[in-house]
């Protein structure tokens, strides 16, 4: 098949030996190697369970005490958790972010696979140009990348500022209300070349077969990217959508750069990743925002995983 | 072939002028942010203020700036430009290195517990990095190695399972069964067949891996948040944001950090960029062949 070097390669030495080698199986997944593979893999789980299950069960575990100025830890079971979900502050976090992600995440992914069919169309001029330069923010640090914008929104020497002025208007506040918008437009300008590319790598995987058989059914670009591309990018736009799930809900960096900016607007709990890290390292509260972490990851997972139970259910049907 | 007709349409299509203008359009989005970083990086504290944004002042201040910027602090920004290098770069290798050999076991080994194991891995992507860091920080500090390198650089080897994801996809489609079973009966050990031979086929994958791991190390700011309390060893988007916190908080008065920062975002971000531009044929052929191929 797709080997057949490799095969051809191989077959002289193999002849004498060929009943040894048909009785272990192919390709070395018999139970012979079992101990390889798992030599093979040990590194990386070793590593693996070193810097994240033990810090996580680590947590788990001391999620359940509770700090006292007397008597040092107190085990409280699972205290920390039922004043995590009446928290205000940390719904309110959460109703944020879960704004942000309705509103911004559309947005971006629609932006990526327009972007990505319209380089994999052939319709387009400096296609090469075009793709790095949207891809380009994606090398930006998101520290320097909120830096950046805050400046261009700032109202002493931000671009958008002067312009207004010039045409005696005043700029809208972007570092006031608008704020969750703002946040959105700088994440937005990070990671929708990031998608394009993942995006645009599923299209160049799709056979060139499936669109010669539309063209001889006489579909233009449009609809071939409509009837054929779309479809099959399903696994590529759903691996996109969770990938932006985790990050809208564990937004960070930009708001906390932005809080330099706007420390009225952006407070202490705007995000729950902001809201435990204050928590911990503000607060010395470790117990309490280890729970909130938990709980915000259990958030995402559990929106993971309904987002890929509604694109199975919907494609079943 | 009867379908040559066809073929001649699809090689030369029409191409869209209007599809090229809205692109092109998108395209100066992206980049108008970065123009005028090096445009804002040219200027002093008072050109910054008084001249438009997106063009240049009359006099080019770039190289005072850049002087600036290194030597502000007892040349704090050089330290930092070398920590982030530092972290950045032993990440990459030691987390590649263990993506790659761990990718291709579970791609090539049928073991029990291969597909547990997998997807428990990437069942770890959810869990937010605050839920990880503050554990991570305390069991550090236990082991008194908050305040090293070691800090960023063992929990950023091993907290990228996409790279490990990536790597067994990869591995599964372009290393075929017969390559190894050829080694074997040439009498080579699992090992060598790896790293003399099938390690090879990796090469596009590694090197996608081994840059995406840089950037995200390089652009990492909430280990080093958190793990760091001595400047000297920031890396340098926790440096920059500290001196954006002194530009910030003491208002008109510290305008001078404004050029600081503003430039060295500028040359931040110069190194990854060039990265980016001439890995541009590994990276992008790594994803097209093993991204989303499954």
């Amino acid at each position: 098949m797709s080997t057949d070097t490799a095969d051809s390669a191989s077959e002289a030495p193999i002849t004498p030996r060929i009943g040894r080698i048909a009785k272990r199986g192919r390709g070395g997944k018999g139970p012979r190697y079992a101990r390889t593979g798992y030599l093979f893999v040990a590194p990386f789980m070793i590593a693996f369970t070193a810097m994240f299950l033990v810090p996580l069960a680590y947590a788990a575990w001391f999620s359940l005490f509770r700090e006292q100025m007397i008597g040092g830890n107190v085990f409280v079971g699972f205290e920390n958790y039922t004043r995590a979900f009446t928290d205000p502050q940390l719904i309110a976090g959460l109703g944020r972010v879960a704004l942000f992600f309705l509103i911004q995440v559309p947005l971006m992914m629609a932006l990526a696979l327009f972007f990505a069919l319209a380089l994999d169309s052939a319709l387009l001029r400096l296609s090469k140009t075009v793709r790095l330069a949207i891809f380009m923010p994606y090398a930006v640090p998101s520290v320097v990348a909120a830096l950046m914008w805050g400046f261009l929104y700032g109202p002493d020497f931000g671009p958008i500022a002067q312009l207004a002025d010039k045409l005696g208007a005043t700029a809208p506040d972007f570092l006031g209300d608008l704020m969750l918008g703002s946040i959105a437009n700088i994440v937005t300008w990070e990671f929708t070349g990031y998608n394009m590319i993942l995006l645009y790598a599923a299209l160049r995987a799709i056979p060139t077969e499936l669109y010669e058989a539309a063209a001889v059914d006489g579909a233009g670009p449009w609809r071939t990217a409509w009837s054929i591309k779309i479809p099959l990018l399903r696994p590529a736009l759903v691996l996109c959508m969770v990938f932006s799930v985790i990050g809208s809900f564990q937004l960070f960096n930009e708001p906390s750069i932005m809080r330099t900016l706007a420390p009225n607007i952006i407070v202490a709990d705007y995000t729950p990743n902001l809201y435990a890290y204050n928590l911990a390292f503000v607060g010395q509260e470790y117990n309490y925002a280890a729970a909130v972490s938990f709980v915000l990851g259990f958030v995402i997972m559990a929106g993971s995983y309904i987002f890929m139970l509604a694109t199975n259910r919907r494609s079943r049907s | 072939m009867s379908a040559t007709p066809v073929k001649a349409r699809k090689a030369r299509p029409k191409r869209s002028t209007i599809l090229t203008i809205g692109m092109l359009a998108a395209a100066a989005y992206f980049l108008l942010p970065l123009f005028w970083l090096v445009v804002a990086s040219t200027k002093t504290t008072g050109d910054l203020f008084s001249t438009f944004g997106l063009w240049f002042a009359g006099e080019n201040n770039l190289f005072t700036n850049v002087g600036n910027t290194f030597t502000a602090d007892d040349g704090a920004f050089g330290q930092w430009l070398g920590n982030s290098l530092l972290y950045a770069v032993a990440s990459a290798l030691g987390g590649t290195f263990l993506a790659a050999l761990g990718g291709y076991g579970f791609a090539k080994y049928r073991f029990k517990g291969n597909r547990a194991m997998f997807m428990g891995v990437l069942g770890a992507m959810a869990v937010p990095s605050t839920a990880l860091a503050i554990p991570t920080y305390l069991l550090f500090s236990q082991a008194g190695l908050t305040d090293t390198p070691w800090a960023i650089i063992l929990p950023s080897m091993a907290s990228h399972p996409f790279g490990l994801y990536f790597m067994r996809i990869y591995a599964d489609s372009a290393v075929p069964d017969e390559l190894i079973e050829s080694g074997r009966i040439d009498g080579a050990g699992d090992f060598r067949i790896f790293f003399q031979v099938t390690g090879r086929l990796l090469t596009p994958a590694i090197a996608t891996i081994m840059l995406f791991m840089l950037v995200q190390t390089w652009n990492n700011y909430f280990l080093p948040l958190i793990m760091l309390n001595d400047p000297s060893l920031y890396p340098v988007t926790v440096g920059l944001a500290n001196w954006q916190g002194q530009a910030a908080s003491s208002g008109g008065a510290s305008g001078d950090y404004i050029p600081l920062v503003v430039t060295g975002s500028l040359i931040s971000i110069f190194p990854l960029i060039v990265a980016f531009l001439f890995l541009q044929r590994y990276w992008t052929t790594g994803l097209v062949s093993g991204s989303v191929k499954q």
